[in-house]
């Protein structure tokens, strides 16, 4: 299947990329060649076959809900791009 | 002597008999790093004071304890998208550039209590994307075997760190051979633990239901050593094992008689280097000598295992990767609003091979492309893992080509990245089907590059993958051999 620019540009968005011209065409290529290899799943037939779910048996493990990390504010904050006052500064997420 | 050629068992051992100190042997590997790494470019932090620090104290005890840790003094290289407080982890790429983590991951956690010395980080294919670690956002590493080639990757300079001596253990991650490839390229020893063994917690997620992290190591017995100080339950991670550990080192007796090999006649096609095909079939011919059984089998999905791993690895990645959003950590571009920052954010913290398998991973998990791409990809992963179920009701091991070449050249494969993915063929399927395998040196190419065999095991039996490693390594000296640097 032939993989256009706009779906290019549609999916760059869904996964919040900004790409420059070049890069969306060198995806659009690149991209296209490998959906192109992974067409050969097609050749089988799955129908009747179960989705893989886990490599080995696993149930859902349980534990209380309390609080197990350390208060770590300052290590957190640290890696913060921008602070103020002791807290997280981000842009301005409501008009 | 140089110390820092020595083995973890060597090692360990003189330690003990107090025929060094842990400070000496940290000097030495800081000593032989400083000589080698600015041709091989393998670690992108190194952690030189914390490091002697961590040595002053392992003498301390080593003097007064009389059955000291396993791993105590012993200086370990750890691959960057480990967690390490308060060592930079910037898992190769821009985005995490000045990225110091307020905790330890698990398997970090563990081997500072079992006494080891963390040395530093190492290169990798930014966040574990690749094949070859030229990926890395900061820097290619090298082949220490052939400084124009390739360590493999992604666990890139982990494999290169040990093959030159810079390290006497390395830690790698897993996710479609990251730690098998790069041992195989390098010429060292590397196991990918069964999915859940060892805990995931603090590792950078790439692909959640493949990532493992395992023991790089310049000998199988150190190999056993160090998955028995990291395999563990660890309530944190939720898809981890709670199974008891066993006594890897126990399994180590030489004997193989008996022991079942099968030969999957798919991995032995067109594409391989016909001195991987000859090194891998001697090493068989080497094991039936020593008592094994060995037969062919079949494991007829093999062709499908690139395009489904493609599928759902960068379906888990684009889902992982979506966390990245420099609002609390990370690089943040300055933009007009929010989704301005996030775009730029990203287009800018990410290189091009993780903006490739971003957007592959999101286009197979969009609206209209679910069922056709990722959907199809896991009901043929069942099949892979079918395939594998099927052959071991008759063998007790698969034995295969890590790689289907040895080192290719820096900069070949860079250009078309479904030829970088090909190179993984014979190590993604163990990945899709959560299974353990190791990668052991097994001869040279005439261009005196290692090649690398591959041991594939049921869930949980590290113990018969080890043995068949060890006896094998035995009868041979490859993992003697050292690079001239």
């Amino acid at each position: 299947m032939k993989l256009t620019r706009e779906e290019v540009q549609r999916v760059a968005m869904l996964a919040r990329l900004r790409l420059t011209p070049e890069d969306e065409e060198r995806l659009t290529e690149q991209l296209g060649n490998i959906l192109q290899y992974v067409g050969k799943l097609n050749q089988l037939d799955t129908s009747g076959i179960e989705p893989f779910s886990h490599a080995v048996d696993i149930a859902n493990p349980m534990r209380e809900d309390a609080i197990t990390n350390e208060p770590n504010a300052d290590a957190l904050l640290a890696n913060a791009p921008e602070q103020e006052n002791h807290f997280f500064q981000v842009p301005k997420i409501i008009e | 002597m140089n110390l820092a050629v020595l083995t973890l068992h060597e090692a360990r051992e003189k330690l003990r008999k107090r025929e060094f100190s842990a400070q000496e042997l940290t000097e030495a590997v800081f000593r032989r790093i400083s000589e080698t790494e600015e041709k091989l470019h393998c670690y992108i932090t190194l952690s030189h004071d914390t490091a002697l620090k961590e040595a002053t104290q392992a003498d301390k005890l080593l003097k007064t304890d009389t059955n000291p840790h396993s791993l105590l003094g012993i200086p370990i290289a750890v691959k960057d998208n480990f967690l390490t407080r308060g060592i930079r982890t910037t898992c190769a790429s821009k985005f995490l550039e000045n990225f110091i983590p307020p905790y330890d991951c698990t398997t970090v956690k563990k081997l500072r209590a079992s006494g080891a010395i963390i040395i530093g980080k190492t290169n990798l294919d930014e966040f574990a994307m690749g094949s070859s670690a030229e990926n890395s956002a900061f820097f290619a590493t090298r082949n220490p075997w052939d400084t124009d080639r390739v360590p493999g990757g992604s666990s890139g300079g982990s494999a290169a760190a040990l093959a030159a001596d810079q390290c006497i253990v390395a830690l790698g991650t897993d996710t479609g051979g990251s730690i098998r490839q790069p041992a195989a390229f390098c010429g060292v020893v590397g196991l990918k633990p069964t999915y859940g063994r060892v805990s995931r917690y603090g590792i950078i997620a790439f692909a959640s239901s493949m990532d493992q992290v395992g023991p790089m190591t310049k000998d199988v017995r150190d190999c056993a050593l160090m998955l028995e100080a990291i395999a563990s339950y660890d309530p944190a991670d939720s898809t981890s094992a709670n199974r008891p550990v066993p006594q890897y080192s126990a399994s180590l007796t030489g004997d193989v008689k008996g022991l079942r090999i099968g030969i999957p006649k798919e991995y032995f096609v067109s594409g391989i280097q016909p001195a991987v095909e000859q090194a891998v079939r001697k090493a068989v011919r080497q094991l039936e000598k020593n008592g094994a059984a060995i037969k062919e089998i079949s494991l007829p999905h093999t062709d499908y295992a690139v395009a489904v791993y493609y599928i759902i690895a960068t379906a888990e990645a684009s889902s992982n990767l979506a966390r990245y959003d420099g609002m609390r950590y990370g690089h943040r571009a300055r933009a007009k609003d929010l989704t301005e920052t996030y775009m730029l954010s990203r287009a800018e913290g990410f290189g091009p091979e993780v903006k490739r398998r971003i957007m592959l991973g999101t286009y197979a998990l969009s609206a209209g492309y679910y069922d056709a791409y990722y959907l199809k990809a896991q009901r043929v992963r069942t099949l892979i893992k079918k395939d594998f179920d099927e052959a071991f009701k008759s063998c007790d091991v698969i034995i295969a080509p890590t790689a289907p070449t040895t080192a290719f050249k820096i900069g070949e494969k860079t250009q078309d990245p479904l030829q970088m993915y090909l190179s993984d063929i014979y190590t993604i399927s163990v990945n899709l089907a959560g299974l353990p395998a190791l990668s052991l040196p097994c001869g040279f190419d005439s261009e005196g590059l290692p090649i690398g065999m591959q041991i594939i095991g049921k869930h949980f039996d590290e113990s018969t993958i080890l043995a068949i490693a060890y006896a094998y390594e035995q009868s041979t000296d490859w993992h003697k051999r050292k690079p001239n640097l």
